[in-house]
């Protein structure tokens, strides 16, 4: 398939890069690793008269920690993040969203930034990052602001990224004593969106939960983040009872549709299976000792 | 929309390839259509087959899911480029000692994948190859013969890594 005519540019710097968003307003799309908007622009779903190409700025693949976030690149590769020694052992849930995207070669080429700022409510990023509370760093003419990630998610395919900011990177907060994190998905088929996927991170005291994140992976028009859930476990001790409640709250905040993955309630359920799986690995995690 | 054609230049199994095209050429028509390097197959063509693998600067890529002009000075390698001097590469001879392959159709892809993970990991376990491959589709194989096919690689270039100074004085004499 052939995707329509488009200019091509490769600028070096942000400054460029706005420039070309600013000339061309509602024309340009931001290229990083591609795996998105190319098969987009080849189904012509997408057919924007320019494409800015990011991988000639410099300074877009920072991973590293620094001031108290594990900050990532808008470059950075997924699989750079699976196979980071960092990201393994202190931000598995990260990791484990990495390490299913799509495939291997996919993963080779594209990137968490791309994942995130593409907003598609199949992606696997935006959930775990709800649950990780990261924050989206975006750069534009007028600075540098920090987005935090429920503001940065609009809707389907659409974030509040001005029309000529760029996402520069994504920071997650470095996860304190007793923490963990992880990510469970249910998918048809190796590399296929998820039927339905969660993301948790826990934070424990002794067995009292202390802070809670759930995010849900393709059962809304956005990334969903499972507030009563987190809200009933913050508090509570890690019994079998309050995570199947905690399970039941979080399917009760998904918005699925009925499509070829499966009727809505059908992934309703699999919504509350998979967050009891999650806040429990989560969790296991956090008491064996979380981050080190 | 733009009608404006770019100049790039890709080093495709050594040899550098330099041409006028649209920015809307994918890398796997560059290569098969303005290199004449048909080796590449074109499958899915929507980012699932991994039929179109070649390695970008060493890295397996989709070839249909990238731009040419994305790839403008890279080092890309295709199936054609892995034999040297007359001799296959251990991948290549372990597909054809393991009968690794049916109607073939896969096989470039599958072996680009493989020759890149077989430098980051000599020493896999079959279950490590079935995640490498897990972006190359085979509908013949059932994939059995192409994870021994790559465990037979993996072996002999472990050989080799073991015995340089063997293979090369064997590659002296052989002149």
């Amino acid at each position: 398939m052939i995707p329509d005519k488009f200019t091509y540019l490769a600028p070096t710097s942000l400054p460029e890069v706005w420039q070309a968003l600013q000339a061309h307003p509602g024309e340009a799309k931001i290229l990083a690793g591609g795996q998105s908007l190319i098969p987009l622009m080849k189904f012509r779903l997408a057919t924007p008269a320019y494409v800015v190409d990011l991988r000639r700025v410099a300074g877009l693949d920072t991973l590293e920690e620094r001031n108290g976030a594990l900050v990532i690149g808008a470059m950075v590769r997924e699989s750079q993040l699976e196979r980071s020694d960092l990201v393994r052992r202190r931000y598995i849930g990260a990791y484990e969203a990495s390490a299913v995207v799509a495939d291997p070669l996919v993963r080779n080429f594209a990137t968490i930034g791309g994942n995130l700022a593409h907003a598609d409510p199949a992606n696997d990023h935006p959930a775990m990052m709800v649950a990780m509370r990261a924050q989206v760093a975006a750069q534009g003419p007028n600075g540098q602001r920090m987005i935090g990630i429920d503001d940065f998610l609009v809707d389907t395919m659409e974030t509040s990224l001005a029309p000529e900011e760029v996402l520069t990177a994504i920071h997650i907060p470095t996860p304190t004593q007793h923490t963990g994190s992880a990510y469970v998905k249910f998918e048809r088929k190796v590399g296929d969106y998820a039927i339905a996927a969660v993301g948790a991170q826990i934070t424990l005291n002794g067995d009292i939960c202390t802070q809670a994140g759930i995010g849900l992976t393709n059962v809304g028009p956005k990334a969903i983040r499972a507030t009563q859930a987190e809200a009933f476990l913050v508090g509570k001790r890690m019994t079998v009872e309050n995570v199947q409640e905690t399970a039941r709250l979080a399917a009760e905040a998904a918005q699925p549709g009925s499509d070829l993955r499966g009727p809505a309630e059908y992934k309703r359920k699999v919504v509350r299976a998979l967050a009891a799986r999650a806040v429990r690995a989560a969790a296991d995690r956090a008491f064996a000792g979380g981050v080190q | 929309m733009s009608d404006v054609k770019q100049q790039v230049t890709l080093t495709i199994n050594g040899q550098p390839v330099t041409a006028e095209i649209e920015p809307r050429l994918l890398l796997v028509h560059f290569i098969r259509e303005v290199a004449n390097l048909t080796g590449t197959h074109i499958g899915c063509d929507t980012t699932s087959c991994g039929a179109c693998a070649v390695l970008v600067n060493g890295i397996p890529a989709k070839s249909c899911t990238m731009f040419a002009v994305q790839a403008d000075g890279a080092q890309i390698s295709t199936v054609e480029g892995l034999e040297q001097g007359g001799a296959l590469h251990p991948v290549q001879e372990g597909f054809f000692q393991e009968h690794g392959l049916q109607c073939g159709f896969c096989t470039p892809g599958m072996m680009m994948t493989a020759v890149a993970f077989l430098e980051r990991n000599p020493n896999p376990t079959d279950d490590e190859i079935r995640q490498a491959i897990s972006g190359n589709l085979c509908r013949c194989t059932g994939y059995v013969n192409i994870v021994k096919s790559i465990q037979y690689a993996a072996a002999r270039m472990r050989e080799q890594q073991a015995a340089p100074a063997m293979a090369t004085a064997g590659s002296e004499a052989a002149q």
